[in-house]
């Protein structure tokens, strides 16, 4: 039997529908036309797409020139390239060391389980930007490891820390471990322990039973855990500024600077448009995944 | 058996450091007398008062606040809606393009949620002359917009782990459907109505790219100016600030675990 709502059905519908239609699927569709725009000197920075000429006549001026050159510029195409490999090594490593705290979570006896979930996630509600502040602290030349490391006598000088691709990782991880762990719990803490016990009373040793049951049900966790990291990884703007190096120019970086201080509007919106397409299989991947889950 | 307990032990007690220890600095540097990270020159709630006179920051701080709240109710509106729609409307038209647009914000790279509605204000100001000029508004909307994804996944997972018989007795007794939605619905997803506000409140806290993008000059929320004095190096005002919100936050959830002990002892489960 299914609840029915007749006008009330429509109206529920129609307001997520219409507000996120216009504040979320349109303005890709400008977006899109102002990567086609030619950069102007004003306010708005673009021309026009549409514009009348001298005659009357209704034109369409566009502009491939900043499509063409993210695509022969090699400088666009390695932060890219640098974006997708950073955020995939990041979403790894986020599996590795999430993997096993969900699955120690899901094991733990039941009245621990919502506290040792609420431990991961606490660092998430507490400020994103604070907590890189923390990794500065901690990996600046005069920071707390450099320090120990200095009075352990292991150093003799500071050894470089912050802005490399050691501190890049770490905040990423850092930040985003909760998005790896919520997921992959929910998925292992519903896996039923008797297939374990069968696979054990069938004479599986337990690291056995772990790679041939365990390992393969939770891919649906595993899977919509890495999207959640990867695809906003790839697109990370305050991290790379902030911890990592000045050879870190990942693409949000780039794009934040396209916009930011070169004010060249159309240009920024060409990066996003083909980070966008990069990113829409993914996208459509995960929101399969999802869909599922919630079914 | 239990050795593998132990080794379990050490994988969650190894992640909790790894989550912890940088916070853990954040409150020990915050109560530290010097200016340097450097130096331990003895206890001190001076960088506390100076957070409270650094009017920059308490401005903005109640600046985010207020859009926060703002967008977090616009938020759990939209978001329930989308969450009931999802859960409960089965297979209706457009549900394809309508769950593509609830679940993408959740993963959207924050640089393009934010490029793409800057574009679309500047374009319906250029058009409709709205938004006259961006700032608090602005922001408030683009947060709803990203929120709202967020509060649909909770509300859904909430409805979709129901027990619908309740319902179905109320409507069976000759209940109206709105009149089920208040009585019965609504008080069963309140839990998830209050995370998912919360939740949205929080991200549109802490969200700085996307305010970046859709406000105007005058209108720096907490994390812009936490960022910008960032970008000049480290000051313990903001270890301060840090420990503030660390506190909250902790006293907030501790409260959760509690209402939620009780919820859960009074249904029984």
């Amino acid at each position: 039997m299914r609840l029915r709502l007749p006008s009330g059905r429509t109206l529920v519908l129609a307001l997520p529908f219409l507000w996120l239609g216009l504040f979320f699927l349109a303005p890709f569709l400008i977006v899109a036309k102002i990567a086609l725009s030619e950069g102007a000197l004003g306010i708005p920075p673009y021309a026009p797409v549409l514009r009348w000429t001298d005659q009357g006549v209704l034109t369409i001026v566009l502009n491939l020139g900043n499509l063409a050159t993210l695509v022969s510029d090699p400088f666009y195409l390695e932060a890219y390239l640098r974006s997708l490999r950073v955020a995939a090594i990041s979403g790894m490593l986020c599996l590795l060391i999430g993997y096993p705290m969900a699955y120690a979570i899901a094991r733990a006896p039941e009245r621990r389980r919502n506290l040792l979930l609420m431990l991961v996630v606490l660092p998430f509600w507490t400020s994103f930007l604070l907590r890189v502040m923390a990794w500065i602290g901690l990996l600046a030349d005069n920071g707390v490891v450099n320090n120990l490391l200095l009075a352990a006598g292991l150093v003799s000088q500071p050894i470089p820390l912050l802005y490399t691709d050691f501190a890049l990782y770490a905040g990423i991880v850092y930040c985003y471990l909760p998005f790896m762990v919520l997921p992959l719990y929910a998925n292992l803490s519903k896996l039923d322990p008797v297939l374990l016990e069968a696979a054990a009373d069938l004479g599986a040793r337990p690291w056995r039973a772990f790679l041939t049951v365990t390992l393969p049900l939770s891919l649906p966790g595993i899977i919509a855990g890495f999207m959640l990291v990867f695809i906003p990884a790839v697109g990370e703007f305050v991290i790379p500024e902030l911890l990592g190096g000045p050879g870190a120019q990942l693409i949000g970086r780039v794009l934040w600077t396209e916009f930011f201080q070169n004010r060249d509007w159309p240009m920024a919106a060409a990066l996003a448009i083909v980070l966008l397409l990069l990113l829409v299989i993914p996208i459509a991947w995960f929101q399969h995944v999802q869909g599922k889950a919630a079914r | 058996m239990s050795r593998s307990i132990g080794r379990l032990g050490l994988f969650l007690g190894v992640g909790y450091a790894f989550l912890y220890i940088p916070i853990a600095l954040l409150v020990v540097l915050s109560f530290n007398d010097s200016r340097l990270i450097t130096v331990w020159s003895g206890f001190s709630f001076r960088w506390y008062v100076a957070l409270w006179h650094n009017e920059r920051l308490i401005e903005a701080a109640l600046l985010s606040l207020r859009i926060a709240a703002v967008a977090a109710t616009g938020a759990t509106v939209i978001g329930m809606a989308a969450g009931f729609a999802l859960a409960r409307f089965g297979a209706f038209r457009g549900r394809g393009l309508f769950g593509a647009m609830v679940a993408a914000p959740l993963v959207m790279p924050e640089v393009i949620t934010g490029l793409s509605l800057l574009l679309l204000f500047v374009a319906l100001a250029e058009s409709v002359g709205w938004p006259s000029e961006r700032g608090v508004t602005t922001v408030t909307i683009a947060h709803v917009t990203f929120a709202a994804a967020y509060v649909a996944v909770v509300v859904q997972s909430r409805l979709s782990d129901f027990d619908r018989s309740l319902e179905e007795a109320a409507l069976d007794l000759g209940a109206r459907p709105w009149q089920v939605f208040l009585l019965i619905t609504l008080p069963l997803i309140a839990p998830a109505l209050a995370s998912g506000w919360l939740l949205a409140f929080t991200l549109s806290l802490d969200d700085l790219v996307i305010a970046s993008f859709t406000s105007g000059p005058g209108a720096s929320t907490l994390p812009m100016v936490v960022f910008s004095a960032l970008r000049l190096g480290l000051t313990p005002e903001l270890f301060a600030l840090a420990t503030v919100i660390i506190a909250v936050v902790s006293l907030g959830l501790l409260v959760a675990l509690k209402l939620g002990r009780v919820a859960s002892a009074r249904s029984g489960g």
